[in-house]
């Protein structure tokens, strides 16, 4: 069988602007090579800045920003589409090869109808009558699992949920009958149990068409369940290249076993879990529009433990964090911390109170000022709770940089200067400089890379261990709570739906949310995803 | 204890429900009529508290303290200035805006014509200027940085420093002295042919366009870009859309409000700026009605003025914002 894409030597440029400096070129992707053949599906993975969605685009042979592509060939049906002018470009775009973007949501017009714009590249393209391609655009509406199908296409973008447009746009990259498909991380934005359900789709739809994918991603498990071969990628180049079982059982090279290994246990669960640090107890909170996100919810967080809050977007679990700090004041309810009942207002709370909880955000990037130095930003809680000051306060910085793993030379940089992971570990820093008896962390690795987000948990746990700090860890990762959690909160619209130690409320005999939301989180198992939906079908056909 | 108001929130609270656009226009309605009304005492508070008398000006040499309180008695002036003022707003919700002090004609007969005369203008100075601010802005993005966005930005740049009477007098000095190709002065009158018309108000609306162009063009050019920026252009893009049918089929509509915002801005800026222009060019509309009116102190004149324009300018830019309201999909088809 002859290749469907071929690319050879593939070389991605980009021009640069360092603040103070001239303009630099550099290249991002450095002669990286494969072969795709018809009706098969190629992942390809890695971090940020790997390249791997660069290297989609350019099977586009398109560029995002100031992204050229410098060198190589990519050879469509043994054309090499990188010769083409402009309209020989367009002729391929959105007829023989379609993309589909991480954030549909945002990839959708809000102007225009969902099927006026599934079916505007094949009307575009001359592929089809409207007549015709409404009728595809209806009947992939129906294999992708869309409500309704023969109407869903006379909604407005705002008018579905974010998992619907997700599939939506998979229907639109479909809808021309292309022969690839580039799919960028189309499950990322995605709760958990939303995210099987688009994948199934995805997997669903790919068969019945018999068109070729480039799945992007940097979730080995999900791109497991899907591909026929896996290309790792790392800053440019790769890692490994091979069939999926191959990468997955018997992976080759240490990063690709690094990555497969990821986020195994890493703690034992404290056995007493009865010396309650913070306790939050019938707590019901609204926003000022009326709408109630708390409900009813009583917990608590043991010493020097960690608590780990699972739940998807809107679930209540960040509104919880803002309840506790006193950001956000319950109508009913108490939260008492070690002997004192806190004041509903974070106004009302003593200094010393305060200093006790800290806050790790998901985003280190916007809760740090960007005109400010490491050396500030870490220093600014160690003069407001303890007065110190001068060559002081920077050996006590300087001790705080070595304990999160960074060292006194990043004292003068700015956050702009750090990675995300360094940026991370100086939230860490700074929230530690308070001496805290409770770090509340809102999602503080979902924003990362795997590897680097593992870093962060090993730094969390030695933490723990030196100083007895507890953890109130919100996430919507089941993986991290396996990894760390002594105890564990399941939230459900604003509902407590089951809390107690790890071992109790992840090992059956379930709840019936928590057993979902087990269920959809992708094991780095081939075969897992058919698994899971053959079980889901027996149960469906059982009732 | 009821509440006398719940029963409206409640009404408002199903509206919202039920018709969120209906109720979010006769909200902009409501704020409209309200603000309208504030204005009116500010007109009348304002022309109140304006230095100099009719009665003085009028007389001139001979006026007498006796002749200056018989005129000020004539024209009412000894009342309470409530009573006065909800007298000319009783009046006004008529269409009555009382008689000048100067002619004692009644004002809303030499406004009509005034009016029609101002807008007469305003309107060829909108149909031509609109269209070609929003096509010109579209083209510069077009061609964004290069030559024809440059040239675009300049001129319109140029057209937009320089002060209106000074396009307006560069304009008679080329094209009517020079060329001689165009009318001045630019006065209309009863009994006029079209064409003689529509040749009198050439250069003033080619002043009027010069002067409104730049902005709408700028604005569109600036909100369309920002569109371009989105995610959903991108999309475009990947479809094998060409640039220009990108550019108004995904990004127009999306740039819709903020360019009817400015554009609502100049529009009223067609009706309510053209004092100089008209008074340049010796064109009998509101503008010159005003100044005319306030050099002679005669009030009733003044206020209804003032009060015409700030309805249109209110007017327009409720319009304004009714069309971004329906523009936005979210409000237009609620969940």
């Amino acid at each position: 069988m002859s290749d469907l894409l071929s690319v050879r030597d593939l070389r991605i440029g980009a021009t640069i602007f360092p603040p103070g400096e001239d303009p630099q070129d550099i290249e991002i992707v450095h002669g990286v090579s494969f072969d795709l053949q018809r009706g098969k599906v190629l992942g390809l993975i890695g971090e940020s800045g790997a390249g791997k969605s660069t290297i989609g685009l350019a099977a586009l042979a398109y560029g995002r920003g100031g992204v050229r592509i410098t060198g190589g060939q990519v050879m469509l049906d043994g054309e090499d589409i990188l010769k083409l002018n402009k309209k020989g470009i367009r002729s391929i775009r959105g007829a023989r090869v379609c993309y589909v973007a991480q954030s549909a949501a945002a990839s959708f017009n809000p102007a225009h109808k969902l099927g006026d714009q599934v079916i505007e590249g094949a009307l575009e393209h001359g592929l089809m009558t409207r007549e015709e391609a409404v009728e595809r655009a209806n009947y992939l509406f129906d294999i992708l699992g869309l409500p309704d199908p023969q109407n869903f296409g006379d909604r407005y973008p705002h008018q579905v949920s974010g998992g619907q447009l997700q599939r939506a746009m998979t229907a639109m990259a479909l809808c021309p009958k292309p022969e690839l498909i580039v799919f960028d991380e189309p499950t990322t934005a995605l709760d958990v149990t939303t995210q099987i359900d688009v994948l199934a789709a995805i997997k669903n739809a790919i068969d019945k068409t018999g068109t070729a994918a480039l799945y992007i991603t940097h979730d080995l498990a999900v791109v497991a369940q899907i591909s026929d071969d896996i290309m790792v990628l790392r800053n440019g180049d790769t890692v490994e290249y091979g069939p999926v079982a191959q990468i997955i059982e018997n992976p080759r090279q240490d990063y690709t076993k690094a990555l497969v290994n990821v986020r195994q246990t890493k703690l034992a669960e404290a056995r007493d879990q009865s010396d309650a640090l913070l306790k939050v107890e019938n707590i019901s909170a609204a926003y000022g529009n009326g709408v109630q996100v708390l409900h009813d919810v009583s917990l608590h967080v043991p010493r020097g433990q960690t608590l780990a809050v699972v739940g998807e977007s809107g679930s209540g679990k960040s509104t919880l964090a803002r309840v506790i700090t006193g950001l956000l004041p319950p109508f009913e309810g108490k939260v008492t911390f070690g002997d004192d009942e806190l004041s509903a207002e974070q106004k009302h709370r003593s200094r010393d109170q305060l200093r006790r909880i800290q806050l790790i955000y998901q985003m280190a990037d916007t809760a740090m000022n960007p005109r400010q130095t490491v050396g500030q930003i870490i220093g600014r809680p160690l003069q407001f709770y303890f007065g110190v000051r001068g060559a002081q306060r920077k050996a006590k910085v300087i001790e705080l940089l070595d304990e999160i793993e960074m060292g006194e030379t990043f004292y003068d940089r700015y956050p702009a200067e750090l990675s995300g992971g360094q940026k991370q570990r100086v939230a860490i820093a700074r929230a530690l400089a308070a001496k805290p008896e409770l770090i509340l962390c809102d999602e503080p690795t979902s924003a990362l890379d795997p590897l680097v987000a593992e870093g962060i948990l090993d730094l969390l746990m030695r933490l723990q261990k030196n100083y007895q700090v507890s953890y109130l860890f919100i996430t919507h990762d089941i993986a991290i709570v396996r990894a760390i959690a002594d105890s564990v909160a399941v939230m459900l619209q604003g509902k407590l739906v089951d809390f107690g130690p790890r071992s109790e409320v992840l090992n059956p005999p379930f709840d019936d949310y928590t057993d979902l939301l087990l269920k959809s989180v992708p094991e780095m198992e081939l075969g897992w995803l058919e698994k899971v939906l053959a079980t889901r079908k027996m149960e469906s056909a059982g009732h | 204890m009821a509440n006398p108001l719940a029963g409206v929130h409640a009404a408002r609270h199903r509206l919202k429900e039920s018709h969120p656009l209906t109720l979010l226009i006769v909200e902009r309605l409501a704020l409209s009529v309200l603000l309208l009304w504030a204005v009116s005492v500010l007109i009348f508070a304002g022309v109140e508290a304006l230095p100099g008398d009719f009665a003085q000006t009028y007389l001139g040499q001979s006026a007498t303290p006796q002749a200056i309180a018989n005129i000020r008695a004539d024209l009412g002036l000894d009342r309470p200035i409530t009573t006065r003022y909800f007298e000319w707003l009783g009046g006004v919700v008529q269409g009555d805006f009382g008689n000048s002090w100067a002619s004692g004609a009644p004002v809303s007969e030499q406004i009509t014509k005034r009016l029609g005369n101002s807008l007469f203008l305003a309107f060829f100075a909108a149909a031509i200027s609109v269209p070609l601010a929003v096509g010109l802005g579209m083209v510069a993005v077009h061609y964004r940085n290069r030559i024809p966005d440059r040239i675009i930005n300049i001129l319109s740049l140029a057209a937009i420093s320089l002060p209106e009477f000074f396009i307006g007098y560069l304009l008679i000095v080329f094209f009517a002295v020079q060329l001689g190709v165009a009318t001045f002065p630019s006065t209309v009158y009863d009994g006029m042919s079209w064409s003689e018309r529509i040749s009198a108000i050439t250069l003033p609306t080619a002043t009027l366009v010069l002067v409104v162009l730049a902005h709408m063009m700028r604005m569109t050019r600036a909100a369309i870009i920002s569109v371009m920026s989105s995610a959903y252009m991108e999309t475009a893009e990947l479809k094998g859309l060409g640039a220009f049918k990108a550019i108004v089929k995904h990004a127009a509509p999306n740039a819709i409000a903020p360019i009817v915002n400015v554009v609502a801005l100049n529009l009223a800026y067609l009706v309510v700026g053209v004092v100089v222009v008209e008074v340049v060019f010796v064109y009998p509309g509101m503008g010159q009605y005003m100044v005319d009116a306030v050099t002679v102190r005669d009030m009733p004149v003044v206020q209804a003025c003032g009060l015409i324009f700030a309805a249109v300018y209110i007017l327009l830019n409720m319009v304004a914002d009714i069309v971004a309201i329906v523009a936005n999909p979210r409000l237009r088809h609620p969940r």
